[in-house]
């Protein structure tokens, strides 16, 4: 069974389509990345994997079970999100910003501090210098990474990342795009990976999926995705050359 | 000073001061709900907001006359006094309440939700600590100009400050104006630098 399945998915809002027929689906362990330009629907159709959002047609199962059926806080536990404006929160300092859905669900405080430490050196932060920092006193990356570490703290069964390294200067971007890696190569996690960047696609990739208008184009693995022959896939795949 | 202008100083600076409290309590409690309710629902945004608005422009003298004769809250005494400054002390109560909380970064509320919260968590855990310098700032408006306000009260018996300035005004005694301007004004001036004092401290980290 998939971790994920979108079946004929169809999403309209005000009489507009954002989403139509939308199938495919996530195996444990593999990172698809949904390639789009703006406004292409991939942002929509990732909310749509933990219930940020449901779709008006079709279904989004989760380990099998419909996203409408889930209990929607459970559902959101189970799911990591990172966003390209991170959102932590202003007020919490970084071990509080990482620590919070252990703590919703209910964690001791040793389990939690040893889990916070844990993710900030697997994110390349010294914890002592970090747990105790406010987020304004971090620079982008850093912030960034926090995020990631923030997303995976309780340990969840999918991540979603929503172009989170979008803002970034190149070097940082690349720094945190090997980081993504070796986390997926580490923790065999599976993940949805939102990006407009070709080749952030095909780095991060196991199967990259191209929406266009709302619909799914071309889904393949890299290296055949860099065959397609397709307009739009082609338009991307132009983008690398120069 | 003579003695009794002393007392009555006491007593009507005390008056003052209870009528205040009491408004501001009641405010409070009314306002910052309705301000989150605001968040909430945008059907009743408008006309709350609107109700209040329209209940800042009525001069109080008039406010006061038209409750008088309404039973219940009506009457001549302090509690239709305590009715009407609580009218006045909604709106920036409850505007400062709602545009603090719309006011929170889009990306940290979506990032809450995303995370599991549930509406009461977003609110208790996000939204009021990061509202929090906002919705102060509404109650310390409110309360300075409650405080200038209740000199009002003396006009239908509810008591405070006020009295001296009406005798005052009544017997031309610039003596009797100034013992209830000036208390009301150094009211004023404490609760606004207080206040003010908490807010700077409750400045996100």
């Amino acid at each position: 069974m998939p971790l994920v399945e979108f079946r004929d998915v169809g999403y309209r809002v005000d009489g507009k389509t954002i989403l139509s027929r939308l199938s495919f689906s996530v195996e444990a362990g593999e990172t698809l990345v949904l390639l789009g330009r703006s406004g292409s629907g991939k942002t929509t159709a990732l909310k749509m994997a933990n219930g940020l959002l449901f779709p008006t047609s079709g279904e989004v199962l989760i380990e099998g079970r419909s996203t409408a059926e889930w209990n929607p806080i459970r559902l959101k536990r189970r799911i990591g999100y990172v966003i390209q404006e991170v959102g932590l929160f202003p007020h919490f300092t970084v071990a509080e910003n990482i620590g919070l859905v252990p703590k919703l669900e209910g964690w001791s405080r040793p389990d939690r501090e040893r889990r916070v430490a844990e993710l900030l050196e697997k994110m390349g932060l010294a914890p002592a210098d970090f747990l105790q920092r406010y987020p304004r006193q971090l620079s982008g990356g850093q912030r960034q990474r926090v995020g990631v570490a923030r997303a995976l703290a309780a340990d969840p069964a999918l991540l979603l990342f929503d172009e989170p390294f979008g803002a970034l200067d190149p070097v940082t971007r690349r720094e945190l795009q090997l980081q993504f890696l070796e986390l997926g190569r580490n923790f065999h996690k599976t993940a949805i990976f939102v990006t407009h960047d070709v080749s952030e696609a095909l780095r991060l990739g196991s199967r990259v999926g191209l929406l266009v208008e709302g619909r799914l184009e071309t889904i393949a693995a890299p290296a055949e995705f860099r065959r397609a022959q397709t307009e739009e896939a082609r338009a991307f795949l132009a983008s690398l050359e120069d | 000073m003579p003695t009794d202008l002393a007392n009555d100083l006491l007593e009507l600076t005390g008056e003052h001061l209870v009528l205040v409290l009491i408004s501001m309590a009641v405010a409070m409690v009314l306002g910052v709900p309705a301000g989150i309710l605001l968040t909430r629902r945008a059907a009743p945004r408008k006309w709350l907001l609107g109700f209040a608005s329209v209940v800042q422009t009525i001069p109080s003298l008039a406010l006061f006359g038209f409750l008088i004769p309404i039973p219940f809250i009506g009457g001549i005494g302090p509690r239709t006094v305590i009715v009407a400054l609580v009218l006045y002390a909604l709106l920036p109560i409850m505007r400062n309440t709602f545009v603090g909380i719309a006011g929170v970064d889009a990306a940290v509320c979506e990032s809450a939700i995303a995370m599991g919260m549930s509406d009461w968590q977003l609110l208790r855990l996000v939204q009021l600590p990061l509202a929090a310098q906002t919705i102060l700032a509404g109650i310390r408006i409110a309360t300075v100009a409650t405080i200038g306000t209740a000199t009002i009260a003396a006009a239908i018996g509810g008591g405070g400050l006020g009295v001296f300035i009406f005798r005052g005004v009544a017997s031309v005694d610039s003596t009797q104006i100034l013992a209830g301007a000036v208390p009301a004004a150094l009211m004023a001036l404490l609760a606004d630098g207080g206040l003010g004092w908490i807010e700077r401290r409750l400045a996100p980290a």
